[in-house]
């Protein structure tokens, strides 16, 4: 289930020049807010949940789940060049795994890493805060890692629609139809961090059972699908 | 071998040179800029290509149609969102089209070099620039004005004031103007540094959306500490609160900053001033750009 050679591919087109700078911009800037705010008021509790909530797990982890679920696999379809790699004797549903869990480790190590200093500085992790955040990012990130895969062999838009999903859906709707926020894998990632923060700083709209359900099967679900995608991928020339 | 000079000659096969009118560079950046425009809505392009921005313009309007609708047979007496505000609510819409078009407009140009092509015609460097910069300007604005444009005509329906929805409009466009030319130069600027289209979405999204919600985040703390001094000054740092700020100061509108805390004149005409060094620059940066067509 896991290939080697494909993996260091996938990293070096997810880590490549342009592409990192990115991927280090908005977890930096995450830290430079946090060093500030932390400066400015000291710290508080209801302010390091409000900053990790609506900045960190809302804002950062689905845009680098974006560009790293659908830069593992869209730029090759993109081009074309994924036809060599699918001559290849290697099973379809063995590419789909390495990307994916090329792609997880990534949007883990540049979402839940930066979000745990960030907490740590904001109030050295007071009320378990930042524990819990960072365990949110890191479920999210195998959540959203997975389905936006599943866009990027789906479309070629991939980016646009992981965009849509993230700020549209969850964001938009989600503030105004709390019906939709049942549907988001930042409620499903908030349920588990609600179990961990204590006092109930954090809240969530799903229940803990539900949201672990809706995790596991829409992770699984979108790999397996992604998989048989690609057995029938057909290579359409730019439009 | 051999060949008598006299038996070789060439043969005038009866090409003939072009002597039409020749169109010229104006026509050449004319046809750019219609051509990008368009392209920024998909027309002359496939069905596929239509669907997002399409879906994007639907979606800008019907909220407004909905707040027509409402606002006539309630008969309320007025709007319920204020012209200068409609824009600020729906941002994450407009960030989504100029995140999806501007790398269409100029990343694909890159990918498949075109870019020397266009340059081997009459057009020059500036002319280029321009004609991207205004499609992607007149899009934005045509998709930010049009829910205006209904509201104003919804709101002369209901038989509002006249005078007063007239100048709330006015003081609208003015607004999306600027927001448009802002948007457009910041996002041209971005997927111009990328062949990669993808790649050019998700950083001007990135750049769109990322700073909004630091800023607004800082923000909300910083009024909670109790400085709403700073809040004035945290919103130069990102692009939609640039905005709301220019037309908080000038053109009357109610601000969104927490609290309600807009800038007053002092600080909106330094607003106003970062919001058109940020339009200058990003022209500058274009013309930089292309002095090189690869990358």
């Amino acid at each position: 289930m896991y290939n080697p050679t494909v993996a260091r591919l996938t990293y070096r087109a997810l880590l490549g020049r342009r592409r990192a700078a990115i991927l280090f911009v908005l977890p930096a800037l995450l830290i430079v807010i946090s060093v500030a705010v932390r400066s400015f008021s000291g710290a508080d509790d209801q302010v390091t949940a409000d900053l990790l909530g609506s900045f960190a797990l809302a804002t950062m982890v689905p845009l680098i789940g974006v560009i790293a679920g659908a830069g593992a696999i869209g730029p090759e379809i993109d081009d074309g060049s994924i036809v060599y790699l699918l001559a290849k004797p290697v099973k379809r549903s063995t590419i789909i795994c390495t990307k994916l869990i090329v792609a997880i480790a990534v949007t883990m190590a540049f979402s839940a890493i930066p979000t745990l200093i960030a907490g740590f500085i904001l109030n050295g992790n007071g009320q378990q805060i930042a524990i819990a955040y960072t365990v949110a990012a890191l479920v999210a990130s195998i959540a959203y890692a997975a389905v936006f895969l599943l866009l990027g062999t789906v479309t070629r838009h991939a980016v646009v629609f992981g965009l849509v999903y993230a700020l549209v859906w969850e964001s938009l709707f989600g503030s105004l139809v709390p019906g939709a926020r049942t549907l988001s894998v930042q409620q499903w990632s908030l349920a588990l961090a609600q179990r961990i923060g204590e006092n109930g700083v954090i809240s969530s709209d799903v229940g803990l059972p539900l949201a672990v359900i809706l995790l596991v099967g829409v992770t699984a679900a979108a790999t397996w699908y992604a998989g048989q995608k690609l057995r029938t991928l057909k290579l359409a020339g730019e439009e | 071998m051999a060949t008598d000079s006299a038996q070789t000659q060439i043969h005038n096969i009866g090409y003939r040179n072009y002597d039409g009118p020749r169109l010229g560079r104006a026509y050449a950046r004319r046809s750019l800029f219609s051509q990008s425009l368009r392209g920024a809505y998909g027309l002359g392009r496939s069905a596929k290509s239509k669907v997002l921005p399409m879906l994007l313009f639907a979606v800008m309007c019907v909220p407004a149609a909905i707040m027509v609708a409402v606002a006539v047979t309630m008969k309320t007496g007025q709007l319920p969102v204020p012209y200068t505000r409609y824009a600020i609510y729906l941002q994450a819409v407009i960030g989504l089209f100029i995140a999806a078009q501007a790398p269409q407009t100029v990343s694909r140009d890159l990918r498949f070099k075109t870019v020397p092509l266009y340059f081997s015609r009459p057009i020059e460097r500036v002319d280029y620039v321009l004609a991207k910069f205004a499609a992607m300007a007149s899009a934005l604005f045509i998709i930010t004005g049009a829910p205006l444009v209904v509201l104003y005509i919804g709101s002369l329906l209901a038989k509002l004031d006249f005078a007063d929805q007239t100048k709330g409009f006015a003081e609208g466009l003015v607004s999306v103007a600027l927001l448009s030319l802002l948007f457009a130069g910041l996002g041209l600027v971005i997927a111009a540094l990328t062949p990669r289209r993808g790649f050019g979405v998700a950083a001007v999204i990135a750049v769109l959306t990322v700073s909004y919600g630091a800023v607004s985040a800082v923000q909300a703390i910083a009024f909670n500490q109790g400085s709403p001094g700073a809040v004035q000054w945290l919103g130069l740092f990102s692009p939609i609160t640039l905005i709301d700020g220019v037309q908080t100061a000038f053109l009357g509108a109610s601000s969104s900053f927490p609290g309600g805390h807009g800038p007053g004149s002092g600080t909106g005409a330094v607003y106003l001033l970062v919001v058109l060094a940020l339009i200058c620059g990003s022209y500058a940066v274009l013309m930089r750009r292309y002095r090189k067509v690869g990358l």
